[in-house]
């Protein structure tokens, strides 16, 4: 380890906290309604929105009212985005004169981007209109990331609102973090990503003559829009193929700090905003703080596995770092490590480097940041409400252990709680597993499979991971756009998505009915190191019991069998 | 009756929100780039005699010896395809590949006259995660100098300066890590 390498890191996250600390002030302020400083502009253009939709924003809806639009807005979403990729040969702002997808695949890509997950069967810049690209897949950027928060947000407000039936307005949420939280920020993030290099036109492709006397075709399009709220909603599908490792998404070092920045900013910034939303800042720290110590310890797996390398590479006789397929010159290997880090503890899925040429160690860490349940800080909103769910075991487990009813925020945690929070656990566990079982035993899946060995097991969990965990990245060797893998990774993304967010908003609901218990001695304190620890360690015992069997038969036996020198 | 009503207000608001981030958003930020950043927001074009030769930030496939050489690419059939980019996503015990990575340190030793145990830097042996990638390390350029001075029949001290000239440190003196643009170096070589 270099101290270069340390000061990039170090640096990271002091920017990170510092950015993240004045936005969760923020979010709370837009997510209660109050006046900002952004209420001039976009004010207006709110009142605009619910006028032209008739939404009451002043009306409260119960869990089940905010579950129904939840679930209307997405479901509706889903099937507009498909006919969209059906029909795109025949709308504008297509100067490739792409036509419609295959339906499996339009199918995937459209439940993919509702859903927060953004895999990717497809190769953004030889399928996909600019119209596509923009009115299709830029949208589900915003408001898929606009329906985590809102969940979130129901949940803190089932925390703190006593003995009512309403969890809040669906419609006033998802509206509020796409206009006064997601847009801004885009706005301010793409331009600066423009300035490195990132480019935003309109144009067909350019075909030049290169300088050995060949010829290059350089795909175009509005890429910075899209890039920004692909980190900034921890969506992470490319505008290209290569992703944030294409230099026309991350031409730069600095390009690269941006993107890891805005992929955490508002994750770690709604810890905060938790604490100031149930007033009191040292709840929200907490939340912090234990995801801080996961994320640490995973950011140092990877790193150390990624410096030490790939032994097989250093005997054939080289200079400089041996891991370095799928990695860019300009990044590195502890911006790979990091970025790798970032993308999975979040439901982000954007990739700098190829994941599936990481050492066998250092792509464990991916898949485990992802099976964890992503509540490493986790995806925008949806990070939040699985931290909420580890919260509640984590004060039920110390209830057993001490012999008192499991409270949190004055609240008792009961039968009902405990059922759905285990549900949200098990749903998507449950996914990962029978899915890549499934998948490894019958050829349509294993023929898709571009590395043998365990390295191919490792391929099959990463995409059931990954759909289900609605992250969206993948070991990308293996070859998705199959009627298997299409129609399989689809249900798994809408079981994962959907089969954790009904399950949580029944606890919101039911949370906010309850009375406040006044605080005791007797009372378990949720704040303070303890809790931290806690709480870390309930996320790792328990991402530990589901996977370790799945995790050993493949990144760690290739490991194993890395270092006595077998290759397959 | 409820449902329906739910159902309008859920399409009308993905409608709006359609207009908003679908069409403004892109629309806008694509006039400020075009205004603020134009080089930067059509894709950074190196011009020579009025003609686009290529992008500063997308590498071009090299092989002749008079250029500098950049990493091996996995994008498109022959590499360096800007419309098809990609990695060649091989996992690190995969035969296929290690034998690959092999070979090209071996002709990456005999193209630039080293010693068949020299060792070779390794990103000139891997592929990068975009195919598209324009830099290298500077150590990589550095093993092709005394090759590209030779089929060009320049000095070896003249080729030094211009990779010299065309290495980049760490941006902002910490972020990345140093590298040379040899799509820039193949140029400036070219226009001495």
């Amino acid at each position: 380890m270099t101290g270069n390498d340390f000061l990039q890191l170090g640096f990271y996250l002091i920017i990170l906290v510092l950015l993240a600390l004045p936005l969760g002030r923020y979010m709370a302020k837009v997510l209660q309604g109050e006046k900002t400083f952004v209420d001039t502009v976009l004010g207006p253009l709110e009142k605009l929105v619910y006028r032209v939709c008739g939404i009451d924003s002043d009306k409260e809806m119960n869990w089940r009212e905010y579950a129904v639009s939840l679930m209307a807005f997405n479901i509706l979403g889903i099937v507009t985005l498909f006919i969209l990729q059906m029909i795109q040969g025949l709308l504008p702002f297509n100067p490739q004169g792409f036509s419609a997808m295959r339906w499996d695949l339009a199918l995937n890509t459209a439940v993919s981007f509702a859903t927060n997950t953004n895999w990717q069967a497809y190769s953004g810049e030889s399928t996909m209109s600019y119209f596509t690209q923009m009115a299709g897949l830029t949208v589900h950027n915003f408001v898929s990331a606009a329906t985590g928060i809102a969940v979130a947000v129901a949940m803190i407000r089932g925390f703190t609102r006593k003995q009512v039936k309403t969890i809040g307005n669906f419609w006033v949420d998802l509206t509020r973090s796409t206009l006064k939280i997601l847009l801004p920020l885009s706005i301010v993030g793409a331009l600066l990503l423009v300035s490195q290099g990132v480019i935003q036109n309109l144009s067909p492709y350019l075909t030049v003559n290169t300088f050995q006397g060949g010829s290059q075709t350089l795909a175009m399009g509005p890429v910075a829009s899209q890039e920004a709220i692909k980190e900034l909603g921890t969506n992470g599908g490319g505008f290209f193929n290569a992703n944030s490792a294409h230099p026309f998404e991350n031409p730069t070092p600095f390009s690269n700090l941006l993107e890891m920045l805005f992929i955490l900013v508002i994750p770690v910034g709604l810890t905060f905003t938790f604490g100031h939303m149930v007033k009191d800042t040292k709840q929200g720290w907490v939340l912090f703080a234990a995801a801080l110590i996961l994320f640490v310890l995973m950011t140092g797996v990877s790193y150390s596995s990624e410096i030490a390398g790939n032994p097989l590479i250093s005997k054939i006789g080289i200079s400089g770092a041996s891991a370095m397929e799928g990695k860019e010159v300009r990044f590195g290997v502890v911006n790979s490590a990091l970025f790798a880090t970032i993308t999975t503890v979040t439901s982000c899925g954007a990739v700098n480097t190829m994941h599936d040429s990481l050492t066998p160690l250092g792509g464990l860490i991916p898949i485990l940041a992802i099976m964890l349940g992503e509540c490493v800080f986790g995806g925008v909103g949806a990070g939040l409400y699985s931290i909420f769910t580890f919260v509640i075991l984590t004060v039920f487990i110390v209830g057993l252990m001490v012999g008192r009813t499991p409270e949190y925020l004055g609240k008792k945690i009961e039968g009902f709680e405990m059922k759905m929070a285990v549900s949200a656990v098990l749903i998507p566990s449950t996914c990962i597993l029978l899915g890549s079982a499934l998948a490894s035993v019958i050829p349509a899946g294993t023929s898709s499979l571009a590395n043998a060995g365990p390295h191919g097991l490792s391929e099959m969990l990463y995409a059931f991971s990954s759909a289900s965990g609605n992250n969206g990245s993948a070991f990308a060797g293996l070859s998705a756009n199959t009627y298997f893998y299409n129609i399989a990774l689809s249900m798994a993304m809408f079981i994962g998505r959907f089969g954790v967010i009904l399950p949580l908003l029944a606890i919101a609901g039911s949370m906010a009915g309850k009375k406040v218990t006044p605080v005791s001695a007797g009372t378990f304190q949720t704040t303070g190191g303890l809790f931290a620890g806690l709480l870390a360690g309930v996320i790792v015992i328990i991402g530990a019991l589901t996977f370790f069997p799945a995790l050993a038969l493949g990144p760690i036996v290739e490991q194993l069998m890395m270092w006595v020198g077998k290759a397959f | 009756m409820i449902k329906m009503k739910i159902l309008r207000r859920a399409f009308m608001l993905l409608l709006v929100m359609t207009i908003i981030t679908g069409i403004a958003y892109p629309l806008a930020v694509t006039g400020l780039a075009q205004v603020i950043f134009p080089h930067q927001a059509n894709g950074s074009l190196i011009v020579q005699n009025g003609q686009a030769v290529g992008s500063e930030l997308i590498g071009q496939n090299f092989s002749d010896p008079r250029y500098f050489h950049g990493r091996p690419s996995t994008a498109g059939k022959d590499g360096y395809d800007a419309a098809s980019s990609g990695g060649s996503n091989s996992g690190p015990t995969n035969r296929s590949f290690l034998d690959t990575a092999a070979q090209r340190a071996d002709e990456v030793r005999k193209e630039n006259g080293l010693s068949p145990d020299a060792p070779v830097p390794s990103d000139l042996i891997t592929a990068s995660a975009s195919g598209l990638e324009p830099y290298i390390t500077p150590a990589a350029a550095q093993i092709q100098v005394t090759r590209v001075a030779k089929a060009r029949n320049m000095s070896v001290q003249k080729v030094q300066v211009l990779l010299d000239q065309c290495t980049k440190g760490r941006q902002f003196g910490f972020l990345g890590e140093p590298r040379v643009n040899v799509l820039q170096l193949n140029l400036a070589l070219d226009t001495q």
